[in-house]
């Protein structure tokens, strides 16, 4: 469409914005008055804190970038005189470093909760393969951010991690070399990871918009995981849920807080503190937390390529889970047999999360195994199967009907009956 | 609001009210919570400790040459350090305050009893050059200070602004003399 | 009330779920004997360091470990934040010679400064291993941080050496430390009682001696702690505040609302 705007806002500075650029009515579209159902409860907010703390990472992180120093040899020195030179350096520091598991603990719980409520059924398959998209983006920024600092983690997690794609048949050792920039981790591969970590939060960025895009042309699901039926079944986005959204963003804050003032090093490992050491290997090298389940994927198998496989499978299995659930109702609520599966399948990732931290000997190889057979059963064959055998409960008319307990409509919010979803 | 239509068995006029005023007081409380995130961002572009413990400089006078001066560096800044002949003094004692731009005494501009050393910013104080002039080989302009390449600002030699557009004199710097041959800067 | 059950129930699994995964992602420590606990003055949420202990740490650090072992993150003049004046930190800096070049260009050496990082006891990592038997003496800069235990853990190798039990095969050169992973530790018993005179008067009994350094060496590592503690308890109790606050608003937004 070409021509101006017809905008409906009264301020003339703002109407002569709007007219050519409708930025504002867009706002107001789709953060204003955007029809939300009602009865989110409060895992509905993890997306917007999901939100919060890649703000929150990109702030810290630019000004982080000011101070530090990407050169092997002044790397360490550099973040030490962040914690102690620089006006609330450790402040900075610690939130950034905290701030990434506080990111994967929102971004799990956002995507259990896509799981458990069926949010990536359709239409919204493209709007949860960019979740995936976005998942994978920022594991990728996870791990070049971990080796920054140039402790002895940093060092032995880029080395073990590159050399993952050594995995590969025949073309293996020149990726890994291209890698990097040289025979082995080294100053050239620092210096890539910082620039390619500065990059990808600015991916990630797009990508979460391009999410919330999509997600803004769907609608967003629901605990009852049935569509709105119409306005008695949905809430104007602002102020209900800017509002509700708030009371959360003030209680995350509050872990946050305790995390980066009181606790701040409790998420990391002790070693990072020791200057990277190319000729000594720590005797126990973990991954920081959020990526021990697949770690021990990883070490489930005895087969370096089967490993790799399993491990890079486990998360592109979800970009396919849309195709893989054949159930015709979303939410778990309504499917009393993959409730308990979900609860499983959970268990059964902090099972793998635990595997991971321990060294694989005795009873937790099996138990890895055990967890990892799960995982992909789980995926590949539970979904499609249940999905067509499983007698769902029969689901609520509408939303607002569910929620005043299934009797009789008051007056007014009484709607026409509608088609089933 | 729909909050209003939805029950009109309450009585909406002091509910409306008490929730205004909660907002508001939200509202408030939230904004001074961003902006207490803001600052710790923007101050850790201030200079950092270690450049502020840096704040100190002892320079030995001994080796610089009448007539001649040194440039020291205090906190990154360039600073004139200058061995003042006794015709440059009375050069600089001699100008009645009438005739400055921005009036200063030789007097104020040295430490008493040691007037042959002129200490002073070298930064020229329209955009930041550093004029030339601290070595008698340099162009030292019409008034035998300094003269700044760079637009032409000319200082005479208390480092006083004469001729140019530098709106201010070289600023001075906090010292004090530990011996007659040695000060501290800072 | 229908909806928040399961809700609840829900947040609960997850989140027990997600701190069991956070708990015990925790690296397995090693299957030694595990360091006592210490009751430090700079634990809990409103921990600070004692003065006079981090003091008395220093005095250890200056004259037994720095013969050895280099600090060479932190400054002199951190030590005002230990209760040192601005004059003996001048004059404690000033008895140090750092490396310097003459006029000329010709190896020399200068005063320390307040300003300069603690002088490292050997010129490079060589030589620290020559006059080591092959060890390097790990830098303290941040060693209650990189060891696993922190604090307990340092004070735990300070006082956790004892003669090998029998039948314990020791390689020459090594020593026996019961906290230690292995048990062999290169570096020799560096405190015992009495190893230096306090002039305060407190007791210099190992135990005493261990936790003062330690003291002063977890400032030294966490300069930021007391800020960081006092900034930490404002935080909350603003954002308690702020929660309360914005659930009020919530509740009363949503009174009327069926949800």
């Amino acid at each position: 469409m070409v021509g101006l705007f017809h905008s409906d806002i009264k301020n003339p500075v703002l109407r002569w914005i709007d007219t050519r650029l409708p930025i504002l009515t867009m706002v107001q579209k789709e953060y204003g008055v955007f029809p939300t159902p009602k009865n989110f409860n409060y895992f509905w907010a993890f997306g917007g804190l999901a939100m919060v703390t890649l703000l929150i990472m990109i702030a810290t992180g630019v000004v982080l970038a000011m101070a530090y120093t990407p050169n092997t040899t002044m790397a360490f020195d550099s973040v030490e005189r962040i914690m102690r030179d620089v006006n609330y350096g450790w402040l900075l520091r610690y939130a950034h470093e905290n701030g990434a598991s506080m990111f994967f603990i929102v971004v799990y719980v956002h995507m259990f909760r896509g799981l458990y409520y069926g949010s990536y059924k359709n239409p919204r398959e493209l709007l949860w393969i960019l979740g995936v998209a976005i998942f994978l983006v920022m594991m990728a920024t996870a791990f070049m951010g971990y080796v920054l600092p140039w402790g002895q983690m940093s060092f032995w997690a880029a080395t073990v991690i590159t050399n993952l794609f050594s995995a590969i048949p025949v073309v293996g050792e020149p990726i890994v070399q291209w890698l990097w920039g040289g025979f082995s981790v080294g100053n050239p591969t620092l210096n890539r990871f910082f620039s390619l970590h500065y990059l990808l939060p600015f991916v990630l960025f797009a990508l979460v918009f391009l999410h919330v895009a999509a997600l803004h042309i769907t609608g967003s699901n629901n605990p009852l995981g049935i569509e709105p039926k119409g306005p008695q079944d949905t809430l104007p986005f602002h102020p209900y849920y800017t509002v509700k959204d708030s009371v959360a963003i003030c209680v995350y804050f509050i872990v946050f807080a305790l995390l980066v003032f009181f606790f701040p090093n409790y998420l990391g490992h002790a070693d990072n503190y020791i200057p990277a050491n190319p000729l000594l290997t720590p005797p126990h090298i973990v991954p920081d937390w959020y990526f021990l389940p697949y770690y021990a994927i990883l070490r489930a198998v005895p087969s370096k390529l089967g490993g790799v496989a399993l491990m890079f499978g486990a998360v592109l299995i979800l970009f396919v889970v849309p195709w893989l659930d054949t159930s015709k109702v979303r939410s778990a609520k309504f499917r009393p047999i993959y409730r308990v599966f979900f609860w499983v399948l959970v268990i059964s990732c902090v099972v793998l999360g635990v595997v991971g931290s321990q060294q694989p000997v005795g009873i937790w190889v099996p138990l890895g195994q055990v967890a990892t057979a799960y995982y992909f059963f789980h995926f590949l064959l539970l979904m499609p199967v249940l999905g067509k055998l499983e007698r769902t409960l029969p689901l609520p008319e509408s939303i607002s009907h569910a929620v005043l307990g299934g009797g009789p409509l008051p007056n007014g919010v009484a709607a026409k009956p509608m088609e089933k979803a | 609001m729909s909050a209003t239509a939805h029950a009109p068995a309450h009585g909406p006029g002091p509910d409306v009210t008490k929730r205004d005023f909660l907002k508001l007081v939200a509202g408030a409380s939230a904004a001074v919570g961003a902006g207490a995130i803001a600052w710790p961002l923007i101050d850790s572009m201030n200079p950092s400790k270690d450049v502020l413990a840096l704040s100190e400089l002892e320079v030995d006078l001994s080796p610089v040459p009448l007539g001649s001066g040194i440039i020291v560096s205090w906190r990154g800044q360039p600073v004139f350090v200058r061995h003042r002949t006794e015709t440059e003094i009375k050069e600089a004692q001699a100008v009645p305050l009438s005739e400055l731009r921005d009036p200063a005494t030789d007097a104020e501009r040295v430490k008493a009893g040691h007037e042959q050393w002129l200490i002073t910013s070298a930064i020229c104080t329209h955009l930041g050059c550093i004029p030339g002039g601290i070595k008698p080989t340099q162009p030292r302009g019409e008034f035998g200070g300094w003269f700044c390449p760079c637009h032409g600002s000319q200082y005479d030699t208390a480092a006083r602004i004469r001729k140019g557009p530098a709106p201010r004199n070289l600023p001075l710097v906090p010292y004090a003399f530990e011996t007659d041959t040695k000060i501290k800067i800072g | 009330m229908r909806t928040l059950r399961p809700t609840l129930i829900g947040a609960a699994l997850l989140g027990a779920a997600l701190l069991g995964a956070v708990v015990t992602a925790a690296p397995a420590r090693a299957q030694e004997e595990t360091e006592p606990s210490v009751n430090w003055s700079f634990s809990g949420l409103f921990g600070t360091f004692d003065r006079a202990a981090a003091q008395r740490g220093f005095q250890i650090y200056n004259q037994v470990c720095s013969n050895c072992h280099s600090l060479r993150q932190a400054y002199y003049r951190d030590l005002i934040g230990i209760g040192l004046s601005a004059q003996q930190v001048k004059d404690l800096a000033a008895s140090k010679r750092f490396p310097a070049l003459t006029e000329d260009g010709q190896p020399t050496d200068r005063p320390g400064l307040p300003s300069d990082h603690f002088r490292d006891p050997f010129p490079n990592e060589l030589a620290a291993r020559a006059a080591n038997g092959g060890g390097l003496p790990p830098d303290l800069s941040v060693i209650v941080k990189a060891r696993e235990g922190g604090p307990d853990y340092v004070y735990g190798i300070l006082t956790g050496f004892i003669d090998a039990p029998a039948g314990f095969k020791l390689m020459p050169g090594l020593n026996y430390n019961k906290y230690f992973p292995g048990h062999q530790i290169a570096m020799p018993q560096p405190l015992r009682d009495a190893t230096v005179t306090y002039i305060d008067g407190t007791s210099n009994a190992l135990d005493q001696e261990a936790r003062d350094v330690v003291t002063f060496l977890t400032y030294i590592a966490n300069p930021e702690l007391e800020e960081r503690h006092r900034m930490g308890v404002k935080v909350v109790l603003f954002l308690l505040f702020l929660t309360g606050l914005s659930y009020a608003v919530k509740r009363k937004l949503w009174a009327n609302v069926h949800h």
